[in-house]
């Protein structure tokens, strides 16, 4: 509790120079953006993948000699992930100028960032935050993923039509909206297109057992399997199916990406039978695609991830929209953003009524410890 | 027959459990220590394999006792330079507890800095679906509850019928007696500890085994609930331990099964406080003669 509370006091001296600091620093040959992500603690990976991605796209919108004639100056700030320290990293960028706002990364954080940017009528867009309501905050706040309830639609959808699936059953993560976002989603779409929905199965977070659950679905022999999570438990809980016998297809959402590897080679036969919907095709032959995944690993010595991908798209298009209204009046921006027609790395993204994307899926199975896509698909 | 998987299911996982909790009753038999550290050291094993296994690329012969004489190592080191000393000056109950912790701490820090905070992948043996009839169970649940009734029978032998394990029995039935026969009781204390800690090694292949998935901080909730078993069982008590790890395991698994699903954690810590109104000293650990 104590360390905590230093750690804040310490945060806050910190935040309060970067106040003073951004107030001289206002300068008007550029134009300013700022950018949240958690660059440390739990979900550093993806805020790391985001910020790494933006700072290459921005940069290399500035060798083409910036936006509205003048440089954009990214600035981004850790929250480590936290909804506290976010909105106050918020209004620290705030201080420092931004025209426009790129974050923040996860669901939380982002909904909290987006109350306050609504506030103040920030341009915002977040690259990654899933959870739907997000964006129902106010008409200034956009996204780049896709929601979760989408995913649990899209995924019913296909296995119903093209897995010719007549019952399912899910196990998800009680404890994580992005889990019970896509479970409630499936769970609903799949009963109105009259698949039986055996069984519907959740488990706490942290788990790492997951038998008992899998032994109760085994029993009722469904066609298809959703798993609504991230890698680290699609590995555990696919091992576990296959070590109960479970010979059904597994399902699941974009946490599936990288998921081949989180599992050794004797394992990686587990995949075999499974389908899940990503937001890109790293296998597409796409020259600007495989440009940027070459251009990312030699900068910063990996392979980029979803959240990278959406974030090189996200500053695209918000630079984009700032272009073309032609100054940096939040109205503007805003309004440019909302008829955002822009072909990406992801695909060709239009925003709807609640400022989602509208963009095809990628339904993607594994060869081996390959991701191979099968095909791009959509439902309404 | 669901009820019966559920029921295997159960033991697979109360093994883990079970040779877990074998090392907390064995330290705290002999010199009255919560070892909380000993969750940990199931992290280093895991390591220990991955390294071996994965960095190294040599067979699972190797990593195996590679992995177990590791975490023997560890354990001891662990008692030479963390309680020693306080055993030694005889400090308070509290201290040693702290330390405990302390180096609980550092262990799960210090393998998040060498291997960073993701989980990694690990595999150990091939799964393989056996048939009973109509009951299917996998490979790593039967390997797990064979393996753990095994560690079980061959410790009893070792401190039944061997010398150091005798030693063991004399060291926690009196030290100060001991020591006046001419026991080395702190070359004791190190050898159990090591034994423990060669324990928790064997659970943390089995572990890998069943759960394909390390990382740093594993040992909380896995030693947590070892320590729940060991006081289950009655702390102090070999057969105890195992005993309370396997009811611990059915426990959770069928709630899971018929109560809910997220309860588990609630239902494993209720019954450690059920136990403790209505009988501290745990299933088996009444008769002062069976600790170690």
């Amino acid at each position: 509790m104590k360390k905590r509370r230093v750690l804040s006091l310490v945060s806050a001296a910190v935040m309060l120079t970067g106040i003073v600091a951004g107030c001289k620093s206002k300068e008007d040959d550029k134009i300013i953006i700022g950018g949240l992500a958690p660059l440390t603690g739990n979900v550093a990976q993806y805020g790391q993948a985001v910020d790494n991605a933006v700072k290459m796209a921005i940069e290399e919108i500035n060798e083409k000699g910036g936006i509205l004639g003048k440089k954009i100056d990214y600035r981004s700030v850790d929250e480590k992930g936290d909804p506290t320290e976010a909105v106050n990293a918020y209004y620290s960028l705030v201080e420092e100028g931004i025209v426009a706002l790129i974050g923040d990364v996860t669901s939380k954080p982002s909904k909290s960032v987006a109350q306050k940017a609504a506030e103040d009528n920030m341009p915002m867009i977040t690259p990654s935050g899933s959870e739907e309501s997000i964006t129902k905050v106010g008409k200034n706040v956009f996204r780049t993923c896709f929601i979760d309830p989408y995913q649990g639609k899209l995924m019913a959808d296909y296995a119903f039509k093209k897995l010719n699936a007549k019952s399912a059953a899910i196990l998800f993560d009680t404890g994580d909206p992005y889990s019970t976002g896509i479970a409630d989603a499936f769970d609903a779409a799949a009963k109105e297109l009259g698949m039986t929905v055996t069984n519907k199965e959740g488990y706490a977070s942290g788990s790492t057992d997951f038998k008992t659950q899998l032994t109760k679905i085994q029993g009722s022999k469904p066609d298809v399997l959703l798993l609504p999570v991230y890698y680290n438990d699609v590995a555990l809980i696919a091992v576990q199916a296959k070590q109960i016998g479970i010979t059904a297809k597994l399902l699941g959402g974009d946490g599936w990406a990288g998921v081949q590897n989180q599992l050794d080679e004797k394992n990686m036969d587990v995949l075999a039978n499974s389908y899940f919907c990503n937001q890109y095709d790293p296998t597409s032959s796409d020259p600007d695609m495989q440009n940027f995944l070459k251009k990312y690993k030699e900068r910063y010595k990996t392979d980029p991830i979803m959240f990278a991908v959406l974030g090189y798209d996200t500053a695209y298009i918000l630079t984009a929209a700032i272009e073309r209204a032609g100054s940096t009046d939040p109205d503007k921006i805003i309004e440019e953003l909302k008829k955002t027609d822009y072909d990406g790395l992801t695909g060709k993204t239009v925003f709807n009524e609640n400022r989602n994307p509208v963009r095809l899926a990628y339904i993607t199975t594994f060869e081996g410890k390959k991701e191979k896509v099968l095909e791009s698909y959509s439902v309404d | 027959m669901d009820f019966l998987k559920h029921i295997i299911n159960g033991l697979g996982l109360g093994s883990i459990y079970a040779l877990v909790a074998l090392g907390y009753s064995m330290v705290y038999g002999i010199v009255q220590l919560i070892n909380f550290a000993h969750g940990d050291i199931i992290m280093v094993g895991g390591y220990t394999l991955y390294v071996v296994m994965a960095s190294l690329g040599l067979p699972l012969w190797v990593a195996v006792p590679a992995s177990i004489l590791l975490c023997a190592l560890v354990g001891m080191i662990i008692e030479r330079v963390a309680y020693q000393r306080l055993l030694v000056h005889n400090a308070a109950r509290i201290s040693l507890l702290i330390t405990a912790m302390g180096v609980s701490i550092f262990l799960q820090n210090s393998f998040m800095l060498m291997f960073g905070s993701a989980p990694k992948h690990i595999s150990v043996f091939p799964s393989q679906l056996i048939r009973l009839g109509s009951l299917e169970m996998d490979s790593s649940t039967a390997i797990n509850i064979v393996v753990s009734v095994m560690m079980m029978a061959a410790l009893q032998i070792l401190v039944n019928k061997s010398k150091i394990g005798k030693a063991m029995k004399a060291t926690s039935e009196d030290s100060g007696a001991a020591k006046l026969m001419g026991i080395n009781t702190y070359k004791v204390i190190a050898f159990t500890f090591a034994l423990g800690s060669a324990m928790a090694a064997v659970g943390a292949i089995l572990y890998c085994n069943t759960y394909p998935q390390i990382k740093p901080d594993m040992g909380n909730l896995l030693g947590l609930k070892a320590f729940v078993a060991a006081v289950l069982g009655g702390i102090g008590s070999i057969p105890g331990a195992m005993l309370g790890g396997y009811i611990l395991g059915v426990a959770e698994s069928l709630t899971m099964a018929y109560i809910s699903t997220t309860l588990t954690d609630a239902v494993v810590f209720g019954i450690l406080i059920l136990m403790l109104s209505v009988k501290p000293s745990g299933l088996m650990g009444k008769n002062r003669k069976e600790k170690v």
